[in-house]
């Protein structure tokens, strides 16, 4: 085939300038947003090396390189040769920071001459000794339009790197970023280890790195990245063309690691940790019962919370002694099996009336009926059998004989989140390779075609819906255990939309990518009330959470960890005209098969395929 | 099939609940010692006239700032076959405006001496910046997202939702912002052909007719109009008869932003609180209004919002509190979700029939 080459610009300065401009005011405005909503002042408090650079100012200079690459980035058209980049995106990036950061200043002229305190809560004298670095006005509007200019540069800078070293410079910062941000679970790990010193070498005593560990593992970092270049991935390669029983023992052995690891490491982990993981744990559980109904069976549920909260109030009707108007006391195991039933029963009578309805007209309803259970628990009406808006207290823990499990001992509840998890793990790996898992997935795929090839698809969705209410209910009741109380504010519609985020981040469809999902949003930004390893964060993580969704969906709609069918259905044009290309079809007339012939996307996870 | 008899049987029940409830606040009214009437709630006497005619002006004036909400949803609907679930967030944005706007207007006593001047600067206000929000939104989250799987943009609207949500409480924070007093004169009892009337529902109902009829003008009678029903019908075709698909998009935006910002001041004025949460219970009753009503359809939506609204107000009296559901008060969202069900339930196409591209009624 010919390739056509795009139009080369002349010279540096021969710019497309109202795209320039453009950017550079995105970059201003998102700058000015960013002061404004009062994250840099925030987040100034948590030192990322000690007395030179905090988390509020790295999350200021993240915008220009961002915008600074994303300007300097070009649109590659197939089947044209792609501009080789140089000089002429450098100046871009340049100039986008330079306008970002004459915006700023702007905002800190109308800082020290304005007082707009009044609606804006965040428009303080504080933010402006932040953007002045306390040295007057003059001083901080020079720095900042040349760091900006200077970081627009870097961001544009990174387009024309040679791979290697982008990929060095991006593992060696984000590299020190977590070792930094993540100080505190880091430490907690090594104390348990016996590790002390270590830590104490890398840490300044307030938080922080200091500035020589930060040269001496930066230096680390890029003999590690430079000796590890490529290898990561020939080692995920060899995995992934694996066949058969190869395949299946190195699963194993991966399996075997993840088990071990999951078992030893809380008994070396202190409380704040483990009660981490134990929060990280309920929500995969969540997530892992979403992802079958979203993810495999494409039913967008809104209101996925009512299940979690049907699961918590079983158990706590049919285990405290303070429950108003049943109070059989049951043991947790015992009050198991109620739940289940309950959710069975609440998962078909929620699922029976939307299962017909169009998909967004679903997601509504069963949005509603998460605000309708919630309104019902907490009203006068139930109010002598549900407790009203004082809920239930004083719920037992889980008592096993040799331990109990309560909210006291976070690492009882991780065990306990852990052997739920391990059965909803095992419980949607078996489904989805099975007749109903694939029913599931040709219903998502497209419902009235899953019809005529004879699946019954009511009885199909209504699984879906009954499966992901009992891993709900699961969480739910786990929930209640470990927090000894149930109130109806803990089942708000923000966890629903949360759990989907976590979905929708890790990889729809894929057990994997709900792992991953889980542990880096819930992890590190935290859930809705409880708190993650940036604390510094919890008045951000929503916002950040929105940001996300949006972003995935722009540009990933599949995930961070796709699973490959999922991101076939999404990039289906893409991969048509992929292979058109490329010539290996003689035209449209064999759509048919397009399944085998397109190429597998990137990074197929856990091999949930065969 | 056993799901089809379990639907029946929810249908059933729920009829017959209406039902009876429905005789018994009758039977109440007629005869209160009727053993029928106490069947289920000894202590109830029914209404009485005023009180009724309160709750249904009340109905009224808050269903139609859900129908002036609605029509966001039906219009961006019938366009582009998704729902909107950040249109909410657009009514919060004209409601926090105009709160700002009018505190400040108040401050230097301009909302005391001159207060309809004021209120035609917030209205304009709050239309411009919710406008504003409505076309960014489309611009930078729902054009690329054009030709994608219907509930992708869907989940991407939750997402802004969120975002403008969280925004908005980092920029003017947690607390509740209360509106100003309306002027005495405004705000004071009237009595309007045996109605007693609060003269802020009298502004709430004038504004939002003038808006409406203000909308009807726009999509019937001009050229703009046209080009969005052309639209609606069939992008393509609308393409190739000279229509500029995207711009016609961003109108339709526009002005369900404009409806919204009008809604958001309305809901100031009347409820006098607004939170960056105030868009989000408004934003899913509006949209089960434009469904009542029949999504795409505008006479639809604010039909909807009225009926909506005034089942929320009347329904928990006269339905519920005869079968003796004690604080029906705290159950009216609950009766607003009950009737997105029931409508989904009976007339999947809204009272008043939806009208949809045929590729979006699928």
């Amino acid at each position: 085939m010919s390739t056509l080459t795009a139009p080369m610009p002349s010279s540096a300065l021969d710019q497309d300038w109202k795209k320039v401009l453009r950017w550079g005011l995105i970059c201003g405005g998102a700058l000015i947003a960013l002061c404004l909503v009062g994250m840099p002042v925030e987040l100034d408090r948590r030192e990322i090396i000690e007395r030179y650079l905090s988390l509020g100012y790295v999350s200021v200079v993240l915008v220009p390189i961002a915008i600074g690459w994303v300007s300097a980035s070009q649109v590659v058209l197939e089947g044209f040769e792609s501009r080789k980049q140089g000089l002429f995106d450098l100046v871009t990036g340049l100039v986008v920071g330079v306008i970002g950061g004459g915006l700023l200043s702007l905002l800190m002229v109308a800082l020290d001459s304005w007082n707009l305190r009044d609606p804006l809560v965040n428009w303080s004298p504080k933010l402006f000794r932040f953007l002045t670095y306390e040295n007057g006005m003059g001083f901080g509007a020079g720095a900042w339009i040349v760091t900006c200019g200077v970081l627009g540069l870097a961001g544009a800078s990174l387009h024309v790197m040679p791979r290697a070293v982008r990929r060095i410079v991006g593992i060696v910062t984000l590299g020190l970023l977590s070792l930094s941000v993540l100080e505190e679970a880091v430490s907690d790990v090594s104390e348990g280890f016996g590790l002390e010193w270590l830590t104490d070498l890398i840490y300044a005593k307030k938080g922080g790195l200091t500035l020589t560990s930060t040269i001496v593992v930066g230096a680390v970092m890029v003999v590690i990245a430079a000796l590890t270049n490529g290898r990561v991935k020939a080692v995920t390669n060899r995995y992934r063309d694996m066949e058969g029983v190869e395949r299946q023992k190195a699963s194993i052995i991966l399996f075997a690691v993840v088990a071990v690891l999951c078992i030893v490491l809380p008994m070396f982990l202190g409380k704040i940790m483990n009660e981490l993981l134990a929060n990280v744990g309920l929500f995969l559980l969540l997530a892992l019962g979403l992802n079958i109904v979203v993810g495999l069976a494409g039913l967008l549920d809104l209101g996925y919370v009512a299940f979690f909260a049907v699961g918590g109030y079983t158990t706590a009707v049919l285990t405290s002694p303070n429950s108003p108007w049943f109070a059989p006391e049951l043991h947790f195991g015992f009050s198991l099996i109620f739940v289940v039933i309950f959710a069975i029963i609440v998962g078909l009578v929620i699922g029976a009336p939307v299962i017909r309805m169009r998909g967004d007209y679903l997601a509504i309803v069963t949005l509603g009926f998460g605000e309708i259970i919630r309104l019902l628990f907490m009203s006068d009406w139930l109010g002598p059998y549900f407790g009203g808006a004082q809920g239930i207290t004083n719920v037992p823990g889980v008592d096993l004989g040799f331990a109990t499990v309560k909210g006291t001992d976070p690492r009882s509840v991780f065990y306990l989140v852990l052997f739920f998890c391990v059965i909803a793990i095992y419980v949607s790996w078996r489904l989805q390779a099975s007749r109903l898992g694939r029913a599931w997935m040709a219903i998502r795929e497209d419902e009235q075609v899953a019809e005529a090839m004879g699946i019954n698809t009511v009885s199909a969705k209504l699984m879906a819906f009954v499966v992901g209410a009992v891993l709900a209910a699961f969480s739910g009741a786990v929930l209640v255990a470990k927090v000894g109380s149930v109130f109806p504010t803990s089942f708000m519609i923000l966890i629903s939309i949360i759990i989907l985020v976590v979905v929708i981040v890790g990889g729809m469809g894929n057990i994997a990518g709900v792992m991953v999902g889980s542990f880096v949003l819930i992890g590190v930004l935290g859930g809705p009330k409880q708190p993650g390893l940036l604390q510094e964060f919890q008045n951000f993580k929503l916002l950040i959470y929105g940001m996300l969704l949006v972003f995935m969906m722009l540009k990933r709609p599949e995930g961070l960890v796709p699973s490959a069918r999922r991101s076939r259905e999404l990039h289906q044009d893409e991969f048509l005209q992929d292979a058109w290309l490329k010539g290996d079809k003689p035209g449209i007339d064999d759509d048919a098969d397009d399944e085998d012939a397109a190429p597998v996307p990137v990074g197929d996870g856990g091999g949930e395929e065969e | 099939m056993a799901v089809d008899r379990f639907l029946t049987f929810i249908r059933v029940f729920l009829v017959t609940m209406i039902v009876v409830g429905l005789l018994a606040f009758i039977w109440q009214q007629f005869d209160p010692e009727n053993p029928f009437a106490q069947w289920r709630n000894p202590g109830a006497r029914g209404l009485t006239g005023d009180q009724f005619k309160g709750l249904l002006i009340s109905g009224l004036s808050q269903g139609s700032m859900y129908g002036l909400i609605a029509l966001g949803y039906s219009m961006v609907y019938g366009v582009l076959g998704f729902i909107n679930f950040a249109h909410g967030e657009v009514f919060m944005v004209g409601a926090m405006t105009g709160f700002i706007a009018s505190d400040k207007f108040q401050a230097n006593g301009m909302w005391e001496s001159n207060f309809l001047l004021c209120l035609v600067l917030i209205i304009v206000m709050a239309v411009f910046f919710s406008t504003f929000t409505a076309v960014v939104m489309e611009r930078v989250a729902y054009r690329p997202l054009r030709n994608s799987p219907r509930l992708i943009p869907l989940i991407t609207s939750i997402g802004v939702s969120f975002f403008i949500q969280n925004f908005v409480l980092g920029l003017f924070g947690p607390s509740t912002k209360s509106y100003p007093r309306l002027p005495e004169w405004l705000s004071k009892q009237r009595s309007i052909l045996t109605f007693e009337i609060a003269g802020t529902r009298l502004l709430v109902l004038a504004v939002a007719a003038a808006s409406m009829a203000g909308l009807w003008y726009i999509v019937e009678r001009t050229k703009t109009g046209k080009a969005m029903r052309a639209v609606a019908e069939d992008k393509e075709i609308a393409s190739l008869m000279g229509i500029d698909v995207n711009r016609t998009i961003v109108t339709t935006f526009a002005v369900g932003g404009a409806m919204a910002g009008v809604g958001g001041i309305l809901w100031g004025l009347m409820f006098r609180s607004v939170t960056h949460m105030t868009g989000f219970l408004p934003g899913v009753k509006a949209f089960t209004a434009a469904v009542v009503g029949g999504i795409g359809n505008l006479g639809g939506a604010m039909a909807g919002g009225i009926s909506l609204g005034s089942a929320e107000s009347i329904a928990p009296l006269v339905i519920l509190e005869p079968l003796g559901v004690p604080g029906v008060s705290q159950l009216k969202d609950a009766v607003a979700f009950t009737v997105l069900v029931l409508v989904l339930l009976f007339k999947p196409s809204g009272l008043f029939g939806e009208r949809l591209s045929s590729e979006d009624r699928a």
